[in-house]
């Protein structure tokens, strides 16, 4: 071991000692005590009511696309509400530390915060909410069962969660990475933050990381291998589309990310050189290959979003899509691009103008695929009887906001524009706005389309509107300004600030992230009114929006086993074309349906990887060699069980679909 | 995708879908997710190719490729590998062929020679390690170790599969599951194969040109 500093570890506890645990820190401890007495709140309530048993056996060992897509998405959601909090404290202590103040967050802590809030919003809110709607959505549009490894993604999901809760741990023992959400050396480095914190950054996404590969080869499997007979590849719904693309992203560049953290880890735990400042070793190297894979990520989330937009402004507009294979062809492209462009992170290394006009240009011709996607919505809407449901607002929202993000995108392609808005908030106000105006605003029509089929009521639409136009008017509000101070000069993650000039602008941003306060709150007000008025909101008809893909032809929610017949595909969009040509359902013949078997080998496997990460975080070797054999022996455990499946017996089938017949006739309200 | 009409024979109706169960048989997309698992891992292995790659000459002062490398051993090491991807061959053709006997026997010859290939390979890592040559020595050591490292790791899992599956072979037979897990490992320990090629293109035969 070459660790260049004295660590007292201890052979049980490693590097652990009860110093690590926060009780200095006043806004810690609060934090703490709330999130305790919440969280015994729930355990409590859930054992009190008996949902334990429930909870494992039909979710948390489920291996139905549905309930892990549901439950992914209850993850990013809880996750959004921490990565927002550490936002709002960044707005509150930008916004105080003027005039010799020193606001109220010490240096430590502030930097924890603004790397936490990045990781978090990108790895546990923004992607378990893309891979959540992909997993619900692409089976139910493609007229498959289930995904192609049904095992393999409920135990994706739970090595998101790991990681998810790695990086929760951090904040009560001991701390994260003071380093910003990409931990760039030599500053994530043993030797300038010898801290527990990178360590945390580095297994909470490795973690995670296994999970996300493992369920991108499964949703491209199941896009290529599960497809209903007549569904051609240019047939295929835009979303499953869009899924495709990013899927395909995924497998492309999380290996880049998983070797990246690899070698960083292997530089802080074993002192090698692959990215020290001595021996050789290159910095530069780590910003260029961790760009490889962060930049087709900022695409993996856009992707999912597009394709949300696309079956949204359809349906709403009650039109075919325009383009449909312009749509295909601009997402292809936009997928390959994503490829050559990573250098426009760092156009400041240095690396000439030849290098620098190439990454410059491929930048700035993604904005072509773009644009026309962007014409696409537009034209879909060109005569077409638009209902300005939440949905819609949301898509009409996004062409606004978005197209601002663009055109601040292709500035900074310019690279002698970068060299001076490089590190500055004009950047931090790009990708906001890229982020929240596509990425969120994607999510949160998705959420809404989506919603009515996952659980047989729509949501409420009243607070849905007042968390848009929070959500929209606080978005500019908290943006716009970090614009102008971009301009300006100021330069990201900065804790104080000198220039009184520049007060007014970011308690004008504090406003904003005020506003988007009340927007997250009035959507939680939203689904909370929307359960308790579900028999208002009830819809019986499995296609409330008149929609015009296959996942409207089942019923909300769906079936264990989706579709009681296997549908057969003659047109774009098919469920619309059987609509339209006089389809009936089918009332008898059912046969038994294959279907996989619940198991929960996933959560073990993640569990105790999760407790192998916190392990080699804190140095306690022994717990993280016991953890790797117990992972080895469990999985291969789980081998030697060839029973993996069951037959729904066909009188089952017919139940079901029964019911749903009288629903449909009106015969009994559920 | 199975072959299926469009319209109904008897009436000439257009068919929105299928009567019969329309089941996908266990495993169907296996080969394929294989397929897509071993590219994601071809990329961790061009990642640590490309690391080497700039990073190969920054011997900061300490040994080169020159001073360390037995180019013999080398060879000897990768006839190892080489003879037990054969092997592995001829346990898929006794697979085709119904005999789980000699499946198991021919798995077992292969191991043999991946176990040689991780025991010459850790040799040379100790002789290095020895001669003061360690991965902390300079970053040219880092990338290469990380490298070499990687694909033994590989390989150990391998192994590790390799008697996984002569056991179950063993309890089961060659039922088609096994057959399938058969042809994953055959599909993961060819692709170790031509990782190595490239280790012993790239790392070792112009290490020595450097």
């Amino acid at each position: 071991m070459a660790v260049s500093y004295p660590v007292p570890t201890s052979p049980i506890f490693g590097r652990f000692t009860l110093d690590a645990l926060p009780f200095h820190e006043p806004i810690l401890v609060v934090t703490f005590l709330v999130v305790a007495v919440g969280g015994a709140a729930v355990l409590g309530a859930l054992t009190y009511f008996r949902l334990w048993g429930y909870l494992w056996r039909e979710w948390f060992t489920s291996v139905d696309h549905k309930k892990i897509g549901i439950m992914y998405m209850v993850l990013g959601i809880i996750m959004l509400l921490r990565g927002f909090a550490d936002a709002i404290m960044m707005r509150i202590q930008q916004a105080w530390a003027f005039n010799g103040s020193d606001g109220y967050l010490p240096s430590h802590h502030y930097d924890q915060v603004f790397t936490a809030h990045g990781v978090i919003m990108i790895f546990f809110v923004a992607m378990p909410l893309v891979t959540g709607l992909m997993n619900y959505v692409v089976p139910l549009q493609i007229g498959a069962r289930d995904v192609s490894f049904p095992f393999l993604n409920n135990f994706s999901f739970w090595m998101t969660t790991g990681g998810a809760i790695l990086v929760m741990m951090s904040l009560f023992i001991g701390e994260f990475a003071k380093t910003g959400w990409l931990a760039y050396p030599p500053l994530s480095g043993v030797s300038y933050s010898p801290d527990p914190g990178v360590d945390y950054y580095i297994w909470a996404l490795q973690v995670a990381g296994v999970g996300t590969t493992l369920s991108g080869i499964n949703l491209i499997c199941t896009i290529i291998k599960m497809r209903a007979p007549g569904m051609t590849m240019m047939k295929m719904p835009v979303f499953t589309w869009t899924s495709l693309c990013t899927n395909v992203l995924i497998v492309a560049t999380f290996p880049v990310l998983t070797a990246v953290l690899t070698l960083l880890a292997l530089d802080r735990y074993l002192g090698m050189n692959f990215f020290t400042s001595d021996f050789g070793g290159s910095p530069m190297l780590y910003v260029n290959l961790i760009w490889i894979w962060g930049h087709p990520e900022v695409y993996i989330l856009i992707l999912p979003a597009f394709g949300v937009f696309s079956e949204v402004a359809a349906t709403f507009s009650g039109k075919r899509l325009f383009g449909y294979t312009s749509m295909v062809y601009a997402t292809v492209v936009i997928t390959i691009l994503s490829y050559l462009v990573w250098l426009h992170h760092f156009f400041t290394m240095g690396s000439g103008a030849s290098v620098n006009s190439f990454f410059g240009i491929t930048t700035m011709i993604i904005s072509i695929p773009t644009g026309a996607k962007i014409f696409n919505w537009l034209f879909t809407m060109y005569r077409g009887r638009i209902k300005f449901e939440l949905p819609m607002m949301y898509t009409v929202a996004f062409m606004l906001v978005f197209v601002i993000g663009g055109m601040t995108g292709v500035m900074l392609a310019i690279p002698p524009a970068d060299f001076v808005l490089h590190n500055s908030l004009f950047l931090v106000a790009h990708f906001h706005n890229v982020i929240i105006g596509g990425v969120v605003f994607g999510m949160f029509a998705g959420i809404a389309y989506w919603w009515p089929k996952a659980f047989g009521f729509r949501l409420e639409p009243f607070w849905g509107k007042m968390s848009f136009w929070f959500w929209v008017l606080g978005f500019f509000f908290a943006f716009m300004p970090l614009y102008v101070l971009g301009f300006m000069g100021v330069t990201r993650r900065m804790r104080v600030f000198d220039d009184p000039s520049w007060h007014i602008w970011f308690i004008i941003a504090a406003f904003g992230a005020f506003l988007i306060l009340l927007g997250i709150v009035s959507f939680l007000v939203q689904i909370g009114v929307s359960i308790l008025k579900r028999e208002q909101l009830r819809d019986t008809t499995g296609d409330p929006w008149n929609g015009r893909t296959l996942e409207w032809a089942t019923s909300s929610p769906p079936p264990d086993y989706n579709f009681a017949f296997t549908p057969v595909i003659h047109e774009i969009d098919a469920w619309w074309d059987m609509k339209r040509r006089g389809y009936k359902r089918p009332l008898g013949g059912y046969k038994p349906i294959h279907m996989p078997r619940s198991t929960g080998t996933g959560v073990i496997l993640a569990g105790l990887s999760t407790a192998m990460g916190f392990a080699l975080v804190w140095y306690i070797w022994w717990l993280a060699a016991l953890c790797f054999v117990a992972i080895l022996a469990v999985a291969i455990g789980h081998t030697f069980n060839y029973n993996r499946d069951y037959d729904i017996p066909a009188d089952e089938v017919e139940r079901t679909e029964e019911a749903r017949t009288k629903l449909l006739t009106g015969q009994v309200t559920p | 995708m199975s072959s299926t009409t469009t319209t109904a024979p008897e009436t000439g109706e257009i068919v929105f879908y299928e009567k019969d169960e329309h089941a996908h048989p266990e495993g169907h997309s296996t080969a394929l997710g294989f397929w897509i698992y071993l590219m994601s891992d071809c990329l961790i292995f061009a990642m640590l190719f490309a690391t080497f790659a700039v990073l190969g000459g920054n011997y900061a002062a300490g040994p080169s490729p020159k001073d360390l490398f037995d180019l013999e051993l080398v060879a000897v090491n990768t006839a190892m590998l080489l003879f037990s991807s054969i092997t592995y061959g001829f346990a898929m053709l006794a697979m085709e062929k119904g005999q789980a006997k000699q499946v198991q026997a021919w798995l077992l010859v292969t191991a043999l020679f991946g176990a040689a290939f991780l025991a010459i390979e850790l040799y040379e890592f100790h002789h290095m390690i020895e001669h003061g040559a360690t991965p902390q020595r300079s970053a040219f050591l880092s990338s290469f170790f990380t490298l070499v490292g990687t694909h033994g790791l590989h390989v150990t899992f391998g192994l590790i599969w390799l008697f996984t599956l002569m056991v179950q072979v063993g309890r089961r037979g060659l039922v088609p599951a096994n057959k399938r897990r058969l042809m994953c490992l055959s599909m993961f320990w060819h692709f170790l194969d031509v990782i190595w090629i490239g280790v012993f293109t790239f790392v070792y035969l112009m290490g020595m040109l450097r």
